[in-house]
């Protein structure tokens, strides 16, 4: 075990000497995640928005469930996508545990809900408002959609953003679909407790390190993203 | 049921053809175990500018609701050209909100997501709706900064971009300064005169003499009196539009 000090510094130096087993798993994180939250958002925020505009019995039922799946459990999603894509499950012929693509299909199941859940609220908000509008223009649903989505479209960047926080974070799912393997499916979180747990403190926390820049760029880059189209009215 | 008197300023219908008389027949709407739009009996002609008038909780503006189909009536039947109020009426039919709700986009895409809508995206056409409302120079900015006064003028060429055949306006220059309110009214009177017929909600009593052929006044849900403009302000024949004009509490 490493003392702090030196842990910190042998994090900073693979950081900055981008050091290409680390690059290879930020990579590989940023892959797995970025892919999931773009198939997240192309599944939940239609699926929010239609349900923001739906008035059918059952609804609030709808709307309850889909808030409670943003508390799924990483650890039940892998467990669930582990038994689906092994060799006895009913998608083992695919042949996807132990790859990226598994990773993939784990965090798009736990970050849909966040999507749909988020951008159900988003949207309901603004259709409150342009309702009588969009009566009054005769839109179709798929009309009235498309145009709400659209003009929502900064609020629903931070519903992509809390998505993409879900996945890079999580750890319980890829480590039981991805297996963890080095230069296959090891990513930063996966790699953060393998490495902790061997004592190996400098990988680990210059992929904490990473994973902290990543998660604070991100919000800034979003933030400020939002304040000018604020400052300019479009939100 | 109350016919309307023709008006010496009733403008010559042009696009509009006399076919589409809007007619309510016993309307009601119902909530909360009253009847907030009342039996209303009313026929309004194709050619006239009609104002709605009456105190607040009349059943002005639910009426302009009830009459454009954006709500459904508890009872009675709303008729346009002697049809049913159905989504192919609607489609000629442009309402213009107290509140203009305007999307959050730019003055023109605010005109060409309405001209989309209706397959008719030609930019020379949103060029022409922003001229004619005066908001030419404005085109690219966000629809969401312009002046109250501004906006509504916004929503009114987003209105005619459907090109509509009747206007639901309902108090559109509310909270707006004169000089807004002579723009608007200006606009609402050239529209008028190309034939659109237009239904026009204040409280504005100086606005409703400038604008009106016809004016309907209506009391706690009931139509109360339908008439010519310069009947009705000359010698109103309800108490309640008396006391109204008089600026004075209508209590029955």
């Amino acid at each position: 075990m490493q003392d702090f000090s030196e842990a910190f510094g042998l994090a900073f130096r693979l950081v900055f000497t981008a050091d290409a087993d680390l690059l290879e798993i930020i990579l590989l994180s940023l892959r797995v995640s970025l892919s999931a939250v773009v198939i997240a958002c192309a599944i939940g925020l239609p699926f929010g928005a239609a349900l923001a505009i739906a008035r059918f019995p059952g609804r609030p039922a709808v709307i309850i469930m889909l808030n409670a799946l943003m508390g799924l459990p990483p650890v039940v999603v892998g467990l669930l996508i582990y038994l689906l894509l092994s060799n006895a499950g009913p998608l083992g012929w695919l042949e996807l545990l132990y790859t990226p693509a598994a990773m993939i299909i784990a965090q798009t199941v736990l970050v849909t809900p966040i999507v749909a859940a988020l951008s159900r609220e988003v949207v309901e908000n603004l259709y409150n408002e342009y309702a009588e509008q969009f009566r009054s223009l005769c839109l179709t649903r798929r009309q009235a959609v498309r145009a709400l989505l659209w003009d929502a479209r900064y609020s629903l960047l931070t519903v992509g953003l809390a998505g993409f926080g879900r996945a890079v974070a999580e750890v319980g799912a890829v480590i039981i679909v991805g297996g963890n393997i080095d230069h296959l499916t090891r990513v930063m979180t996966t790699a953060i407790a393998l490495e902790t747990s061997k004592g190996d403190l400098a990988l680990a926390l210059a992929l904490g390190i990473v994973l902290v820049t990543i998660a604070l760029s991100v919000n800034a880059a979003v933030m400020m993203l939002r304040m000018t189209a604020s400052r300019y009215a479009y939100a | 049921m109350l016919e309307l008197a023709v008006s010496s300023r009733q403008a010559a219908p042009a696009a509009v053809s006399s076919d589409i008389v809007g007619e309510t027949r016993n309307l009601v709407y119902a909530a909360g175990g009253r009847n907030l739009v009342d039996n209303i009996d009313l026929r309004v002609s194709s050619g006239s500018l009609t104002v709605v008038m009456g105190p607040n909780g009349a059943g002005k503006s639910l009426l302009l609701r009830l009459m454009h189909g954006l709500i459904a009536p508890s009872g009675g039947q709303v008729l346009w050209g002697g049809r049913s109020m159905a989504e192919e009426i609607r489609l000629r039919q442009a309402m213009v909100f107290q509140r203009s709700v305007l999307l959050r986009r730019s003055v023109a895409a605010n005109i060409r997501f309405v001209l989309k809508l209706r397959g008719k995206p030609a930019p020379a056409r949103v060029d022409e709706l922003l001229h004619e409302v005066g908001l030419a120079e404005r085109a690219g900015q966000p629809a969401r900064l312009l002046s109250g006064g501004e906006q509504q003028r916004l929503a009114l060429a987003r209105a005619l971009a459907v090109e509509p055949q009747v206007m639901f306006m309902d108090e559109p220059t509310v909270s707006l300064d004169p000089s807004a309110i002579a723009s608007i009214e200006s606009i609402v009177r050239r529209v008028h005169e190309r034939g659109v017929k237009i239904i026009f909600v204040t409280h504005d009593l100086g606005q409703a003499r400038r604008l009106a052929d016809d004016v309907v006044f209506l009391n706690r849900g009931r139509l109360v009196e339908h008439t010519a403009a310069d009947r009705f302000f000359a010698d109103p024949e309800s108490r309640a539009a008396r006391d109204y004009l008089a600026g004075r509490l209508v209590l029955d």
